[in-house]
């Protein structure tokens, strides 16, 4: 009994999702040692169960925002692999034009805003998204924000906390806890490490969630979008992971004990859920085999286009700083004219 | 005068003909609906159109301004209020690290229709946390447009030129123009906000000046006229991008200028003006372009202080003196 009382589809589409992103970062990595990919490489792999289970409850109309470990987030958005792997080739057919690398994905089909790297300051951007949806009576509109647990140290997450639930924003906020920020652990740089317990003091819902159980993640994750797209007010989750790879590949990973790498590897969300669905007969081995078959199809697709693809010619360097206004916006005379008499002694204010 | 107006009746003027015509305008700040702003601009806005579209917010610079450059990209149009340019460097991080990047690491796809309003500069005896002049270091950023309006007219219609530029738009309120009062053309439309204006035509000299500033440099401009000095005075209303074709015409004409600038002087705009001016202008040049900016120090409070601080009349009108007696005409 492995309590997967959905329909068998919703499962084996969860694996083959974890199983996209494994295969794609794996071979990013491999990329990266071949200096085709540069600049800073942020792998989600161990992590892969919590953007697979939550994408997989979004609709078209609802907003994503996340940090710069995303590019499984932005795969299972439905950003493709050809556009996401062109843009850490630097390749104009990127889906941030060759502008934003790694780090910064966006695509504005998906209503994915990136690929955000200033650790924290996309959550007040959340607040904004969802303040919007509410003004513009998009109800029942989502915005879904990632971020890391390192984010709750800085107060960009305090002050969009409670703006939050102040305004009561449709935003769900998912904590992916790694335990890490950087080389840094969660018990040496947070006073309190319930994190659930931070949000709930602005009061807003909270939980904490498996975030190694795909199937506990797509639980967790549809419940508490149908309460936020029905009261149309924020929620927090807490999804509990680990990364298996260093921070980036910078990182010589010198400040975690090999062995509870290897502990945690033993919970690896893509082995364990294979062998709940092997023993569930969900899935069979044919069906595993196809599963990363095409996984390695579309990343191998993925690299060809990016190798062919154009760079952005240099005379390009300079687009897209600041748009132009539309024609019409900028008219009338500059004015021409004196400066104003004297200040008004009696003004009260300061 | 019956038809004058204060700089900040112009601009509440602005603010609220931009609620009454778009839905989609949302004021946000410190205190701007039942306070009605620090400097009372926003004042009774919220009775006419709501709390939810006239909207306090926490103490929380940085959180309701990354919350503006999402609403603008969730499709509002907001106008955030930060009282002082110095309370805007909590929120630098948004503007800089998110607003000003946003459309250029997407690739072109995601723009920020933000208008920022702060107010800068000395003169109400606020000392060092409230009176600083730092609208320069938001001038070195691409990505952002800065503005100043100098004038009532200006403070009226530079808003809906803003509003519907599709990039984030500062604007730099001078405290100490609030009470400027001038006749405003209420039919003039919005203005184009890229260009410098000459406020006084002159031939011997031309004096460039921004925001506050510019009430000293005509008054500079009018003493020096009865001693025989024409000055041109220019007033850049864009900090960002700088109409640098309007100044070096102005100074093609004149072969002398004088940048003065309330904020400092090390890494200053003035400096910025001053080097695009000799680059543009060298051999028709009579004399070095001249800077007069702030004192190096924190703004102090006493008024004496303070006002030894920022260029003051006398000290312009002295500064162009030195520069029309120098060269060889």
């Amino acid at each position: 009994m492995t309590g997967l009382d959905q329909e068998p589809d919703v499962y084996r589409d969860l694996l083959a999702d974890m199983i996209r992103i494994r295969v794609f970062e794996e071979r990013c990595a491999e990329l990266y040692g071949e200096s085709q990919i540069r600049g800073f490489l942020h792998l989600y792999i161990g992590e892969e169960a919590i953007a697979a289970g939550v994408m997989r409850c979004l609709e078209p109309r609802d907003a994503v925002l996340a940090t710069y470990r995303e590019h499984g987030h932005a795969l299972l958005r439905g950003v493709s692999a050809d556009s996401i792997m062109a843009e850490m080739f630097g390749k104009a057919t990127g889906c941030s034009g060759g502008r934003g690398g790694s780090m910064h994905l966006f695509d504005a089909a998906s209503r994915f805003f990136g690929g955000n790297a200033i650790v924290g300051g996309h959550l007040p951007l959340a607040v904004g998204l969802g303040l919007a949806d509410q003004m513009l009576e998009r109800t029942g509109a989502v915005t879904v924000c990632f971020f890391g647990e390192g984010a709750m140290a800085e107060g960009e997450f305090h002050e969009a906390m409670n703006l939050a639930a102040l305004w009561n924003v449709p935003v769900l906020f998912c904590c992916e806890n790694n335990r890490y920020a950087m080389g840094t652990s969660l018990r040496s740089s947070e006073s309190q490490v319930d994190l659930a317990l931070k949000a709930a003091s602005y009061a807003i819902p909270a939980w904490t969630v498996d975030g190694m159980d795909v199937a506990e993640v797509h639980r967790a994750t549809s419940r508490a979008l149908a309460t936020v797209r029905a009261s149309g007010g924020p929620m927090f989750i807490e999804f509990q992971t680990y990364r298996f790879r260093a921070h980036s590949m910078f990182d010589p990973d010198l400040y975690r004990d090999p062995a509870e790498v290897e502990l945690w590897k033993l919970r690896d969300p893509i082995v364990t859920f294979t062998e709940r669905l092997l023993a569930d007969g969900i899935v069979e081995q044919p069906d595993l085999d196809a599963m990363w078959d095409a996984a390695r199809e579309e990343v191998e697709h993925a690299v060809q286009a990016a190798e062919d693809a154009p760079f952005a010619p240099l005379d390009t360097l300079l687009d897209n700083v600041t748009l132009e206004p539309p024609a019409d916006d900028a008219s009338g005379p500059e004015p021409v004219g004196s400066g104003g008499d004297s200040l008004d002694e009696d003004d009260v204010w300061p | 005068m019956t038809d004058a107006i204060t700089y900040r009746e112009a601009m509440r003027a602005a603010l609220h003909e931009a609620l009454a015509t778009d839905e989609r305008v949302v004021i946000l700040g410190e205190d701007v609906a039942d306070y009605g702003g620090t400097y009372a601009v926003t004042k009774g806005l919220h009775e006419e159109f709501g709390r939810d579209r006239v909207r306090n917010t926490p103490l929380s610079e940085s959180g309701f301004v990354g919350a503006a450059i999402g609403a603008a990209l969730g499709g509002l149009r907001p106008i955030v209020e930060i009282m002082t340019v110095n309370f805007s460097l909590l929120a630098l991080d948004q503007l800089v690290n998110t607003a000003a990047t946003v459309l250029h690491m997407s690739g072109g796809q995601f723009n920020v229709p933000l208008v920022v309003r702060t107010t800068t500069g000395a003169g109400r005896q606020l000392a060092a946390q409230h009176s600083h002049s730092l609208e320069g270091w938001f001038a070195h950023v691409p990505g952002l447009k800065v503005i100043a309006p100098s004038t009532p007219q200006d403070a009226r219609w530079m808003l809906p030129t803003a509003l519907a530029d599709p990039n984030p738009v500062i604007i730099f309120e001078h405290t100490a123009l609030y009470n400027e009062r001038a006749e405003v053309d209420p039919t003039s439309g919005p203005v184009d906000i890229n260009r410098a204006a000459i406020r006084r035509p002159g031939d011997d000299v031309t004096l460039v000046a921004a925001a506050g500033m510019v009430p000293k440099a005509l008054a500079a401009a009018e003493a020096l006229q009865s001693a025989g000095v024409s000055v041109e005075v220019i007033d850049l209303r864009s900090l960002r991008p700088l109409d640098l074709g309007t100044l070096a015409a102005s100074v093609g004409r004149t072969h002398r200028a004088l940048v003065v600038d309330e904020g400092w002087r090390t890494g200053g705009l003035n400096a910025e003006v001053a080097a695009a001016l000799t680059e543009a202008c060298f051999w028709t040049l009579d004399a070095p372009i001249a800077r007069l900016a702030g004192q190096e120090v924190p703004i102090p409070y006493a008024k004496h202080l303070e006002d030894a601080a920022i260029p003051q009349v006398d000290d312009i009108v002295a500064a162009i003196r030195t520069l029309v007696g120098s060269g060889d005409d």
